[in-house]
């Protein structure tokens, strides 16, 4: 078993040949591109650090304060926690469009439930519902094979019509309900609760992807399902669960928001939620083609899109082109993982 | 005959076609060539041999253009050229015909061999002049394929066929095959043999890469042996044996090929009880694997062997029959409840259906066995650490680095990482189908011996394989399919050579004799 290729340049090693004896490096021969191979490590977290340095120290901008920074996280709560959710569904290999919808479903139940009756019991109906649309989803993608992508595109029609349905069209305005309000606006240590609960959602299903087994069965089923299959991973049920658990975070956020602002619509969410979660995801690293990525990534992802935001509004910059550099940091993201796949594969 | 490759002038032409000097690869920081002169004919068979990672491929994508050299120069007929891609070396008549063919299954052969360079009228394919095209070109080199057939519906050994055509009409005058003959069954080995004879009679030079000896001695004009990316040395190869190709390649001898059988004893318990199995593929399958016993499954590609596999291990939907492991469990259901029964299979295509490629070794490792690493759920680093560490080292896979990707690892230690993935289920039955493919000759005999070891600790395993010395060299008792049937089964004495082929064949006449590749 001698690894001939990477073995010393020696020419002859007569001892080596015998048995299994070659180095480490000579087993794992893969070229390890110095640049490349770091940049993708590290990967989003450079690029976040100059552009916070940048804020901070740009001459008048109030960037770098408490007031800002906190007001930063309160306002990307909803956002990031559906974003760590969706990072699980591309990880075991699916896409989940849905979730803007979901949002704006969920959240005009329970903000109608929290003004005619307790708010407590409106915001778990409103995520269970949340959990069961996901999981209807994941049925769909998973039981009758229908391509994620398209399911719930689908679904997101259907859902966002029966949220039109239960407003008329209306604003729901929760002024009355002042204990629904403090699901997201009571403060703790300086910090809302809004920020509190993205905080604890974020680390659990941080933790659950990174150190349990189910986390290690996502990255299975989106790395190599036919593989996972035969290694004996229940790669369906897998996926369903990535999906529900996608539903109730969207659920989640929407409650969330309402809570902030009183008030719920059908129109929130969205497109436009939906494509700002899959850019925070994708800008942050994790692959469209599943099996690779992380919620920390997905965390700094979110939270770079954010910065722009909120530097364009600080330095009093044309908000027009705040699109367009979302729109080419994305692509460069997008081509960052292509290129890197293409060198190290 | 436009489009045909060769004028007869180039017959006469001979002397060198392309000459290398000094030449020099890396990939980061690991050497794949070193130095490496050689000088190839014009209108030979040029073989390039070695171990895996030896750098045999890597010269002939250098030869092809797919890869540029860091260091030194390639002449073509005297002349220095610098391929900067595929597409530059075709314009100067070399083609690469790559082990993963590169033909579009929805079109038709002929739009395959000609895709790019179609005859066209005002900017729309003429299929007429199309199919006129390419009937000449068949015919000028004996092949007989439908031009109007979908590509992808053809067997391995047709497309390539289709690429070797594709090849000719672009005027190649060399063709660099990277191991033509690895997926193909023996009937379509020799078809491609012919092929390459006949390129090189009508003056075509060919350059095959290649991993079986007894190819290259069949084949080559001329062998070149390289070793760890260097030159060992380029032989005609009339001098040679298998054995001294064997010799220059590891640069030691090697002693027998497998190890001792060691058979299991008469009355040791099946394990293993398969009856009447119907499947896709199977037609009434019916036998008993004993522990300790290795039971080969012989065949042609297309036999059922592989489905047999899959049905017994639920990755293929059974329509009726039992499968029995032990005296008790009934395997039912999906592959989790066949691996829950104590059945392990290393599945045919370890990159398709064995790896998570882009996952470290040690998730890759432990994918089947979570269970035995974590408490309530949540995954304990340094338990599975040292479970992938103990695994490995039973495997014989040596060194750290279990965090990088399984792609990282040669194709033998990637086999190796399934064996172990396998045998932390301590399974009773293990199906090994194919288990030796795209691995080089050291690790082969790595595989040999865990596969022996393992069955002399009471397993019983079921190894399916093309490569009939394997199953001649291995196996206890050998079971022969044809047609989705076992059409016989051979114990003791009768294994051989000669019985298996007739068998798999299905002619009661003695197969083909040596000749066929010995």
């Amino acid at each position: 078993m001698s690894q001939p290729q990477a073995a010393t340049p020696a020419p002859e090693k007569p001892g080596n040949a015998g048995k299994n004896g070659a180095s480490v490096a000579a087993i794992f021969r893969m070229p390890q591109a110095g640049f490349v191979g770091k940049a993708r490590e590290g990967g989003i977290i450079y690029p976040f650090i100059l552009l916070f340095v940048v804020l901070a120290i740009w001459k008048g901008s109030t960037f770098y304060g408490k007031t800002n920074l906190l007001e930063i996280l309160d306002q990307q709560s909803a956002t990031l926690i559906i974003a760590a959710a969706g990072t699980m569904v591309l990880i075991a290999g699916g896409i989940d469009l849905s979730v803007g919808a979901t949002y704006a479903l969920c959240q005009v139940i329970a903000t109608k439930m929290a003004v005619h009756g307790d708010p407590a019991l409106a915001i778990i109906v409103g995520v269970i519902i949340g959990v069961g649309v996901g999981a209807i989803n994941g049925v769909v993608v998973t039981f009758f094979r229908i391509n994620s992508l398209i399911a719930t595109l689908a679904s997101s029609f259907v859902i966002t019509g029966a949220a039109a349905l239960i407003t008329g069209g209306n604003l729901i305005i929760a002024y009355s309900a002042l204990g629904f309000a403090n699901f997201a606006r009571t403060q703790f240590l300086d910090v809302t609760t809004a920020a509190w609960t993205m905080i604890g959602v974020v680390i659990i299903l941080g933790v659950v992807l990174a150190r349990t087994m189910a986390g290690r069965y996502m990255y299975a089923a989106g790395s190599n399902a036919e593989a996972s299959r035969l290694a004996g991973v229940r790669v369906q049920w897998i996926k369903l669960v990535t999906f529900a658990i996608s539903g109730g975070a969207a659920a989640l956020g929407g409650i969330l928001d309402a809570s902030r602002v009183l008030s719920a619509s059908s129109s929130n969410g969205g497109t436009a939620l939906t494509f700002t979660v899959l850019a925070g995801i994708v800008v942050g690293g994790t692959s469209i083609l599943g099996g690779e990525g992380a919620i920390w990534r997905t965390v700094i992802g979110v939270l770079f899109i954010a910065l722009i935001g909120n530097g364009f509004t600080l330095l009093a910059w044309n908000p027009l082109y705040e699109q367009i550099t979302l729109g080419l940091i994305l692509l460069l993201a997008v081509g960052g993982d292509a290129w890197s796949r293409l060198r190290t594969t | 005959m436009a489009g045909l490759t060769v004028p007869e002038t180039d017959n006469t032409l001979q002397g060198a076609h392309v000459e290398l000097r000094d030449i020099s690869k890396h990939f980061g920081g690991t050497r794949a060539l070193e130095g490496v002169s050689l000088t190839i004919d014009r209108g030979s068979i040029h073989a390039l041999v070695g171990e895996n990672g030896a750098g045999k491929s890597t010269l002939g994508k250098i030869i092809a253009g797919a890869h540029s050299p860091d260091h030194g120069h390639l002449l073509l007929d005297g002349e220095p050229v610098r391929f900067h891609s595929p597409r530059d070396a075709i314009t100067h008549g070399v083609i690469l015909i790559a082990q993963e063919l590169a033909i579009v299954p929805a079109l038709t052969v002929e739009q395959n061999v000609f895709l790019g360079v179609e005859p066209r009228q005002a900017g729309f394919q003429n299929r007429r002049e199309l199919r006129r095209k390419y009937n000449e070109l068949a015919a000028s080199v004996g092949f007989e394929l439908d031009g109007g057939a979908k590509a992808g519906s053809l067997r391995t050994a047709d497309q390539q066929k289709v690429e070797i055509l594709r090849a000719l009409c672009r005027n190649a005058q060399l063709i660099v095959m990277d191991e033509p003959t690895a997926a193909l069954s023996r009937p379509d080995v020799e078809a491609l043999h012919k092929v390459i004879r006949q390129l090189a009679k009508n003056g075509t030079t060919v350059v095959l890469v290649s991993h079986f000896l007894g190819e290259v001695l069949e084949l080559a004009d001329t062998v070149t042996i390289l070793r760890d990316g260097r030159l060992v040395q380029t032989v005609p190869a009339a001098g040679e044996t298998e054995d001294s190709l064997m010799a220059a390649m590891l640069g030691r001898s090697v002693d027998a090929t497998f190890p001792a059988k060691r058979f299991a004893a008469a009355d040791a318990p099946v394990v293993l009880s398969v009856r009447d199995l119907v499947a896709p593929g199977v037609n009434g399958v019916s036998f008993d694997l004993r522990a300790g016993e290795i039971l080969g499954l012989a065949g042609l590609i297309g036999a059922g062997r592989t489905e047999v596999a899959r049905a017994i291990y639920r990755a293929n939907r059974v329509q009726s029959g039992s499968v029995i492991v032990g005296t008790g469990g009934t395997v039912a259901g999906t592959p989790r409840a066949a691996m829950r029964a104590g059945v392990a299979m290393i599945p045919e295509s370890r990159k398709e259906q064995g790896l998570l490629l882009t996952r470290p070794v040690k998730e890759n490792v432990t994918l089947s066995s979570l269970a035995a690493v974590c408490t309530a759920g949540v995954l304990r680093p340094g338990p599975e650490r040292r479970t992938v560490r103990d695994i490995l080292a039973r495997v014989d896979v040596r060194g750290g680095g279990y965090g990088l990707p399984a792609a990282a690892l040669s194709g033998g230690n990637q086999q190796k990482l399934l064996f172990g993935r396998s045998l932390l289920r301590d399974p009773r039955v293990l199906i090994a189908d194919e288990p030796t493919r795209g691995v080089d000759v050291g690790a082969k005999r790595a595989i040999y011996e865990l596969l022996t070891s393992l069955t002399a600790s009471g397993l019983g395993l079921l190894l399916i394989s093309s490569d009939v010395e394997e199953i001649l060299g291995l196996a206890h008792r050998v079971l022969v399919m044809r047609g989705g049937r076992v059409t016989a089964e051979l114990t003791g004495d009768d294994v051989t050579e000669a019985a298996v082929l007739g068998a798999a064949f299905g002619t009661e006449v003695p197969p083909p004799s040596k000749e066929v590749r010995e």
